[in-house]
């Protein structure tokens, strides 16, 4: 065996750490456009943990995206920290897919390039569910490992360290594998100027519902069980609270 | 198939034989849904050897306590779990089933939800029942659970329904939900159930687990000093555990504080860290961004102490105080320890 497949599953983020005054309207609602859209953190992790496995075992990295094609800025990004391949799947038919549409879809995408592991970052800063990483996985029949800190190989066995909240992990999986990471794995490295350069204008390789097989009943809205009932802004009511001042005098206890 | 007999499930999490702590948060808000759709609490517990940690649960709030014991689910792994949860959803038909939103709750739920199809809503912070009306084909939808859970980074709250893929499932916060008083020698019914692995081959081998010991007690902490950016350095992160010590109480940090090494990860208080409801918050130096008052705003009381009058943090605040927390905090110290004179 030549090395291994390796597929990192990233997504385009409105960064959400920089919902300030400017972004939120008049009827406190979130300008998203206000806000720059980003590689979602814990995706860079996944991107070097599928890096660290091509680096000292060899293979070749795909980075696949979901969504619009303003999500090539990303795939250019993971290009040039070494990605080989780059593929963004972009349909209409995928609006309004929530987390079990998603992961069907994405499934039916990293089908596609037969992988031996698959990574994810552990959750997206928009909507932090957790969920697509895991539901890819489920719906690949192959190993699970959540929360990755640390991760070897051996043959066709990973050897994976994971955070367990009440301690930490350690498993033998049996490749093909899926992970979601963190970021305890560690940052992603650095940009090489070279493939920045040589990658700054690439397309990905463009692929649609249909390109993967998708059932169209299973994508977008009519693939998604969850409605949005109602949405409502986070107002802070202007609380009424009692003031003490800062001196000897204010601060007393009786 | 939509099963409203169907009755309300909680996932009885346990590692080692102990069951943890968002069970027994989980059954309080399960039997008040299930009171409302006149139907009973289930607790599903998975594991090897654990029929005992049935009783604990009856006097929760559990009215059936649906067992699976198997060598096989000794340790959580997820295809075992996740294969033996899927033959028991579709043998049961629950109509609403409720996870604790751990990493281990954040690794199964998904994982059952994408086998079986169905509606998944992550980290609620409440949950109803309720109607839905579907605005596009004008259905209406009686009783049905309302999710409710902050989004965007914690700027809006949201309310997701799941109205025609059931069982309508959420995995719920750690320390949002209150658990109901024990009730003693409350009884149940014990229904076993096989896990249904026999031939399923299960891909992940746990080869040890290393247990944290848990130096950090946010969540059963009456009181606690939570500081923010506004601390300055981790040296003056000390005044907040003097203080929190002549109070007897544990210190927490915002993200900013925890990012900018403060102080450790699992002090975070917050979206991403943990949900606290003490009896008395000390907030020092917090300016009081949404995703942090999202895990500490229902505290008992709040005093809050920002050199910035403007700061949100006074917004859920019950007592202000407006100066510089490394004047203010001695002077409180002080006020405190005069007092036990």
């Amino acid at each position: 065996m030549n090395g291994y497949t390796c597929v990192v599953c990233i997504k385009q983020v409105p960064d959400t750490k920089k919902v300030t005054g400017q972004a939120m309207k008049a009827d406190g609602t979130i300008n998203r456009a206000a806000l720059p859209a980003i590689f979602n953190p814990e995706d860079k992790n996944a991107l070097e943990a599928a890096l660290s496995v091509k680096e000292r075992y060899g293979g070749k990295v795909i980075a696949i995206a979901m969504g619009l094609p303003a999500a090539t800025a990303i795939l250019r990004e993971a290009l040039a920290c070494g990605a080989d391949e780059a593929v963004l799947v972009t349909d209409r038919k995928a609006a309004g897919s929530d987390t079990l549409a998603t992961s069907y879809i994405l499934s039916q995408a990293v089908k596609k390039f037969n992988p031996d592991l698959v990574f994810c970052g552990r959750q997206a800063i928009d909507g932090d569910t957790a969920q697509t990483g895991p539901q890819i996985g489920e719906k690949l029949d192959c190993a699970v490992v959540t929360y990755l800190e640390k991760l070897e190989i051996d043959g066709d066995t990973a050897i994976a360290t994971r955070d367990i909240g009440t301690g930490v992990e350690t498993c033998r999986a049996k490749l093909p594998a899926l992970f979601t990471v963190t970021e305890k794995f560690g940052e992603l490295r650095p940009y090489e100027m070279r493939r920045v350069m040589k990658y700054k204008n690439a397309e990905p390789t463009i692929l649609d519902c249909a390109a993967i097989g998708c059932e169209d009943d299973r994508c977008g809205f009519a693939g998604s069980p969850t409605s949005v009932n109602k949405i409502e802004s986070v107002v802070l009511a202007g609380g009424e609270f009692k003031e003490v001042a800062a001196t000897d005098e204010g601060i007393t206890i009786g | 198939m939509k099963n409203i007999q169907g009755e309300v499930w909680v996932f009885a999490e346990q590692e080692e034989g102990k069951l943890s702590d968002v069970p027994f948060e989980l059954l309080g808000k399960a039997r008040e849904l299930a009171s409302k759709l006149g139907v009973k609490v289930g607790a599903v517990l998975m594991g090897s050897g654990v029929e005992s940690l049935a009783k604990p649960l009856f006097e929760a709030g559990a009215d059936v306590v649906h067992l699976i014991d198997d060598p096989a689910l000794k340790v959580y792994r997820n295809k075992a779990y996740r294969h033996a949860m899927v033959e028991l959803v579709k043998e049961v038909n629950p109509q609403i089933a409720i996870f604790g939103a751990t990493h281990m709750g954040r690794d199964l739920a998904p994982s059952v939800a994408s086998a079986l199809r169905c509606g998944l809503t992550a980290d609620c912070t409440d949950l109803q029942i309720g109607d839905y009306e579907d605005k596009k084909t004008k259905e209406t939808f009686t009783n049905v659970l309302h999710q409710i859970r902050p989004a965007f980074g914690g700027n809006i709250i949201a309310t997701i329904v799941n109205a025609r893929n059931w069982p309508q499932m959420a995995t719920v916060r750690e320390g949002v939900m209150k658990p109901l008083p024990r009730e003693e020698g409350r009884k149940g019914e014990i229904v076993k159930h096989s896990a249904h692995l026999d031939g399923v081959e299960i891909p992940v081998e746990v080869v040890e687990i290393v247990r944290k010991a848990s130096t950090v007690n946010l969540k059963g902490s009456r009181i606690i000093v939570c500081g923010g950016a506004g601390v300055g350095s981790k040296e003056n992160f000390k005044l907040l555990h003097d203080l929190a010590n002549v109070l007897g109480g544990a210190v927490g940090g915002s993200r900013a504080a925890v990012d900018l090494g403060y102080c450790e990860h699992e002090r975070q208080i917050g979206q991403t860290g943990v949900t606290v409801r003490p009896a008395l918050m000390i907030s020092c130096g917090v300016s009081g961004a949404v995703q942090h008052l999202a895990g500490m705003q229902d505290s008992a009381k709040i005093i809050a102490i920002n050199t910035d009058k403007d700061a949100p943090i006074f917004k859920v605040a019950h007592y202000g105080i407006v100066g510089d927390l490394n004047v203010v905090v001695p002077k409180l110290i002080k006020a405190i320890k005069s007092k036990g004179e």
